[in-house]
């Protein structure tokens, strides 16, 4: 009971989606046994059968996130998501969240600025009558008025609370100074000023839009086999449009010079974003680069960050530094809160280490250690049947193929102390960071 | 509805706060070196099945084989937290906590989570008022390897005020970011001080600023030597392993070594549940949206008589937990007075729980209708009563939760090692569905009205400073 304390923030976080997860496992590692499954229908999955326990997990993501949004209708992708399980086919909000409890089952959909994203879990002893609601809710939700009201009630409180979080105000105001007027800056959930103006048809017409069969990726995992998998297909998704209209997207270009900003907050502990541009999922030095982040900052405790700023003077309780690579940006992001009277210093000292890793590279030890971790971890993002189907998802979504699990601790092997000190020097600046404050930071000059 | 509400997705998201399957024991007697057995024994049936032995120096061992992945949760639980700690010194139980990264006489300050991650595993640990865990995650043919260093750390820590002195600023930056940072957290240190004036649950898990910053290696290192012995700890491993493979490795690891201390008893000053209604309130010029949170002292799954404790929890499935829940139909969607309400019950706790209510109140309305709104609507469900439907589908939620946290080994290893540091024992966990299915609406609606009274509760109110 009551707050529970660990010694490491959990790496996970807001910055971090899409950087992790994308890492192949050992090829000793052989238990995920991935199945491609086509429907008549032509709608692929990949499956990895599970029948120890008597549940199956569905993910499925469709391009075009909140960044689809139309720039005067902000917050509709995030909003359209909080209503997609509110009522669908005969079924109102209240019989519709009845079934789903009756039947203990999951169906819930998130918004990110990438992405569309749908969970789905269901016992086995349901499926079927789950299956049923998950299809309905895909082609034919309702968006009564009632629940549009009600859920951008809670949109409004949600972006009321946000103004009070250091961190989402400091990624904020990172975003913008990082990426001008990209799609990216506008706020996920809109403001209070747009989700005002939504309306009912706003939302159809973006569900149609963003929800069709050529730009989803699906993975199931559980208790299931391939040629029940095909029926489900067809009956769940077959009544998706073919195509979906949305248009493109230009890359972001990230701002290359230094930026300090300072946004004042009455608080004990500023909390500081540091960054500039990253490397993108498909660059041939992505691997060497997401090495080198684990050694800088990605690595917990192993870090270097975290040994000079933690370990050895005491400055915060958690550093990290993540590769963001958005569709359409790719973003180096690092992360320190620390108290205001010693921001300074701890930006002196990730400066420091910064500039040492662009000019020096990695010593063979740290490689190799990095290596042991990154390649020998990879199996614990297996153990479990969600963890599995968010697996599938990223890889698909990278477009990293489906013998990617078997190649990728290989790409890691392959990685030099020369490629760390190459991608290094071509990625990291310290000279060049874009940095905002949210606290009472002492002895820091905005610029 | 907004993802965050899912009340199925608590258990998944592995919080120690979740209602429900985080369960204690009803007995009384925490006997259990009479019936714990150095031969392993197993409990219940199915691949999933636990299995505990003892070691010969009083070390307890659960063993809960998940066969689906070649890895491993590596956990050891003792039987101590916050609510343990000596008067004037909170916090040391997690500042140790900390502390125990600093090395042994033959690992160095810092290196056993270098040692863990260079092996391909994450390690980790916790503490809250009544336990404090460690864990590594790791391949299997690795478990030996963590095994021993962490039986190396139960009695060979050493520390230096060089390692311990910045630690204490680590804690104390954790404790800005994590409190000082977050009106949220600074209303519910005030809810618990009032709801428990005297017992230690009042006093925060991270401590008080003052005491942290008054902490010593000295302090750190009394409190090891009281707490840290294996007759006062749980070995809790989860994954691609039997208890037939894991003994030979718990003896030689942790078998060997001998008891520092006896354990005390776990008897904390007391004092009774609130007589009268208690408010507090915290203002903060940070805070845009008001909320309105109200904790009731209730039994724990230890302490409460019956099927009282799975009553609360079908009771707090049914007012709050869902979005057919009492207060979600009737104040988000019915009325529309609020943006969001719900109710929890932790019941897992050495000595008195927690049933909460929150509600935020929506856009166009008042802190005081969406309270007003709160109080009619228990109001209503204490004259009218429940359904046997409502109880059903409560309970429907509850089991297949328990289904679904099988997944994760992880989660597992939680389960059995905070019902073993609160009271409670492996049957006890493996009954909780039994139990669940014969919770009544009598059973409900008396767990409601003996423990859903105002006189017992602090009601704690979140706003904006300057607002009225």
């Amino acid at each position: 009971m009551f707050m529970h304390f660990t010694r490491q923030v959990a790496l996970a976080g807001a910055l971090t989606m899409g950087a992790l997860g994308l890492f192949g496992m050992p090829q000793a590692y052989a238990a995920t046994e991935i199945q491609e499954v086509t429907s008549p229908g032509g709608i692929t999955a990949w499956l990895v059968e599970e029948h120890a326990l008597p549940f199956i997990v569905i993910e499925a993501g469709w391009e075009g996130g909140t960044l689809q949004d139309p720039s005067d209708k902000t917050g509709l992708g995030y909003m359209m998501a909080g209503l997609m399980n509110e009522g669908a086919g005969d079924l109102d909000s209240q019989a519709f969240q009845g079934e789903l409890e009756r039947l203990a089952t999951n169906i819930s959909f998130g918004a990110s600025r990438d992405r569309l994203s749908l969970s789905f879990k269901t016992l086995t002893e349901n499926r079927d009558e789950a299956l049923e609601l998950l299809r309905l809710s895909l082609t034919d939700p309702r968006f009564d008025q009632d629940a549009i009201d009600r859920i951008r009630g809670q949109l409004k409180v949600a972006i009321i609370r946000d103004a009070e979080s250091p961190d989402k105000i400091a990624a904020d105001a990172w975003y913008a100074a990082a990426l001008a007027d990209h799609p990216y800056t506008r706020p996920s959930k809109g403001t209070l000023e747009t989700i005002a103006t939504l309306t009912r048809d706003d939302l159809l017409a973006h569900c149609t839009r963003l929800l069709a069969k050529d730009n989803v990726k699906i993975a199931v995992v559980g208790d299931i086999d391939p040629e029940s998998l095909k029926t489900l297909l067809d009956d769940v998704f077959g009544g998706l449009p073919d195509t979906s209209p949305l248009p493109d997207v230009a890359q972001a270009e990230v701002n290359p010079r230094a930026q300090l900003e300072v946004i004042q907050r009455d608080m004990p502990q500023s909390v500081v974003l540091f960054g500039h541009a990253g490397i993108a999922r498909e660059d041939d030095d992505f691997i060497p680069a997401y090495v080198m982040n684990y050694i800088l900052g990605g690595g917990g405790f192993s870090s270097r960050l975290m040994t000079e700023v933690r370990e050895k003077r005491g400055l915060a309780y958690s550093v990290a530094t993540y590769l963001y690579p958005l569709r359409h940006a790719a973003l180096f992001i690092g992360q320190v809160a620390t108290e205001n009277e010693r921001v300074s210093e701890s930006l002196d000292v990730i400066r420091g280490e910064i500039s040492r890793l662009a000019a020096e590279g990695v010593s063979a030890k740290e490689l190799a250690d990095a290596k042991t971790y990154l390649t020998g971890s990879y199996p614990l993002r297996f153990d479990t049947n969600d963890k599995i189907a968010g697996q599938l998802i990223a890889i698909q979504e990278a477009d990293l193929g489906i013998d990617y699990i078997t190649r990728r601790n290989g790409l890691i092997e392959d990685v030099s102390q020369e490629d760390i000190k190459r991608v290094a020097a071509r990625l990291l600046g310290a000279d060049n960071l874009i940095v905002t404050v949210v606290g009472q930071p002492e002895g820091l000059e905005a610029n | 509805m907004l993802k965050r509400s899912s009340p199925l997705s608590k258990i998944a998201l592995g919080a120690l706060l979740s209602t429900g399957l985080l369960l204690g024991a009803c007995s009384e007697e925490e006997d259990q070196g009479t019936a714990l057995s150095t031969e392993p024994v197993l409990h219940g049936q199915g691949p999933g099945a636990p299995e505990t032995f003892e070691l010969t120096n009083g070390m307890q061992v659960v063993v809960i084989p998940d066969r689906r992945a070649p890895v491993v949760t590596h956990m050891v639980w003792y039987r101590v937290g916050a609510a343990d700690e000596p008067e004037g010194m909170s916090g040391v139980a997690h500042f140790l906590e900390h502390l125990m990264f600093k090395g042994t006489d033959t690992i160095p300050p810092g290196e056993m989570s270098k040692i863990v991650a260079r092996n391909g595993g994450q390690d980790n640990a916790f503490t809250s008022s009544d336990f404090t865990a460690y864990f590594q995650r790791v391949a299997i043919d690795r478990l030996s390897l963590v095994m021993e260093m962490e039986a190396d750390r139960m009695s060979n820590l050493v520390l230096s005020d060089a390692e311990v002195l910045p630690e204490r600023d680590v804690v104390l930056e954790e404790r800005s970011m994590r409190v000082d940072n977050n009106p949220r957290s600074l209303l519910s240190e005030k809810i618990n001080q009032a709801l428990f004036p005297v017992h230690p649950y009042g006093t925060p898990v991270i401590g008080w600023e003052r005491e942290i910053a008054a902490l010593s290696t000295e302090n750190a290192i009394a409190f090891y030597d009281r707490f840290y012995t294996p007759n006062n700890a749980i070995l809790v491993v989860a994954g691609d392993i039997s208890a037939a493979e894991l003994r030979p490795l718990a003896e030689k690891y942790y078998g060997s070594i001998e008891r520092r201390a006896e354990t005390p008893p776990r008897v904390r000053e007391t004092s009774a549940a609130p007589t009268a209604p208690l408010r507090v309130e915290h203002a903060d010029q940070r805070v845009r949206q008001a909320t309105v949170r109200r904790q009731y002292r209730v039994p724990s799954y230890r302490t409460s008589p019956g099927l009282e404790s799975e009553a609360m929890d079908v009771l707090a499935t049914l007012l709050g937990g869902s979005a057919t829940s009492r207060f979600y139909r009737n104040l988000v969607v019915g009325s529309g007075v609020a943006a969001n309400a719900g109710s929890w019950y932790s019941g897992t706790a050495l000595d008195d729980a927690t049933f909460g209510i929150y509600a935020v109140p929506a856009p166009g309305h008042t802190i005081e209708e969406v309270e007003a709104a709160l109080d009619a609507e228990i109001a209503a469900f204490l004259k009218e009563g429940v359904t046997q439907d409502e109880v059903s589908r409560a309970v429907n939620l509850l089991l297949a939760e328990a289904v679904y946290a099988r997944d994760d080994q992880q989660d597992m290893a939680r389960i059995y090692g905070v019902a073993l540091t609160t009271g409670g024992t492996v049957q006890d966990v493996l009954d909780w569905p039994d139990n669940l299915r014969k919770v009544t609406a009598d059973d409900v609606m008396d767990a409601a009205k003996k423990y859903l009274d105002l006189s017992r509760s602090v009601t704690g109110i979140l706003k904006p400073a300057g607002a009225l």
